[in-house]
């Protein structure tokens, strides 16, 4: 089994849970993160993700060793979803596997942690409004985006 | 002149219109690279914000540029 995986399939949460069953682990922790509605004031519809898949891997899996080696645990795997997601879609999985519960949760935390700030995926948000953006990257463009927006109208003379 | 294959992804593919391209230049580095292409596609983000790879894996800004290598700019990720 691969032990870091990126797919565009929807993620089978129990399907990797039971890849990471092991008799000598007493524990087993897991974070899932959701494709949720609203972001900073906007409406979200739905989400893409884009991934560099080479470095993704690489680096996806490069975490997960880190996640071993710093709290002992048995086993440790995470799945990440990428191009066109819905509201309340598994967008990643992180599941770890210990002998005792507590280097379980760290490892999990630590996982899921590392992985937003290392993995090189981007966030496509596309909102009710009708406009989208790519999230953290709002001056990525040195150029406004369009928004279509109205001048205010002139306030009345008083 | 070295001849350096540059992918877009993301902001970057968009701002750039384009998923990669082959471009000649002098640069020494992926830092002189950068400011090359922001310059060429009016790119937002100073080299500060970045991360960038060189032939798939993460890379430091003064790594001399081989002919030939494979270089991503990487804009501030939202993954998880």
């Amino acid at each position: 089994m691969k032990a870091f995986d990126l797919t565009q399939e929807p993620i089978d949460t129990e399907a990797w849970r039971g890849r990471l069953f092991d008799k000598t682990c007493g524990g087993y922790a897991a974070f899932e993160g959701w494709v949720r509605d609203h972001n900073e004031g906007h409406e979200v519809i739905r989400l893409e993700y884009e991934v560099y898949d080479a470095l993704a891997r690489s680096e996806g899996l490069k975490i997960l060793s880190e996640a071993v080696e710093r709290f002992g645990v048995t086993r440790a795997a995470c799945v990440h979803r990428y191009g066109g997601l819905e509201l309340g879609d598994v967008a990643v999985w992180v599941g770890v596997a210990a002998a005792h519960r507590d280097e379980a949760f760290k490892a999990c935390r630590y996982i899921i942690d590392e992985i937003k700030v290392r993995l090189p995926i981007w966030k496509k948000e596309h909102y009710v409004s009708g406009d989208s953006g790519w999230v953290n990257c709002e001056r990525c463009a040195a150029h406004a985006h369009d928004h279509d927006e109205k001048p205010a109208p002139a306030r009345a003379e008083g | 002149m070295k001849r350096i294959h540059v992918q877009y992804f993301a902001a970057f593919r968009d701002q750039t219109g384009r998923d990669e391209e082959t471009v000649e230049t002098r640069a020494q580095d992926p830092a002189g690279l950068y400011a090359e292409l922001q310059a060429a596609h009016s790119l937002g983000l100073g080299a500060d914000r970045l991360k960038v790879a060189v032939n798939d894996e993460f890379s430091a800004w003064d790594r001399p540029l081989k002919d030939g290598d494979r270089i991503v700019f990487i804009p501030p990720v939202a993954g998880g």
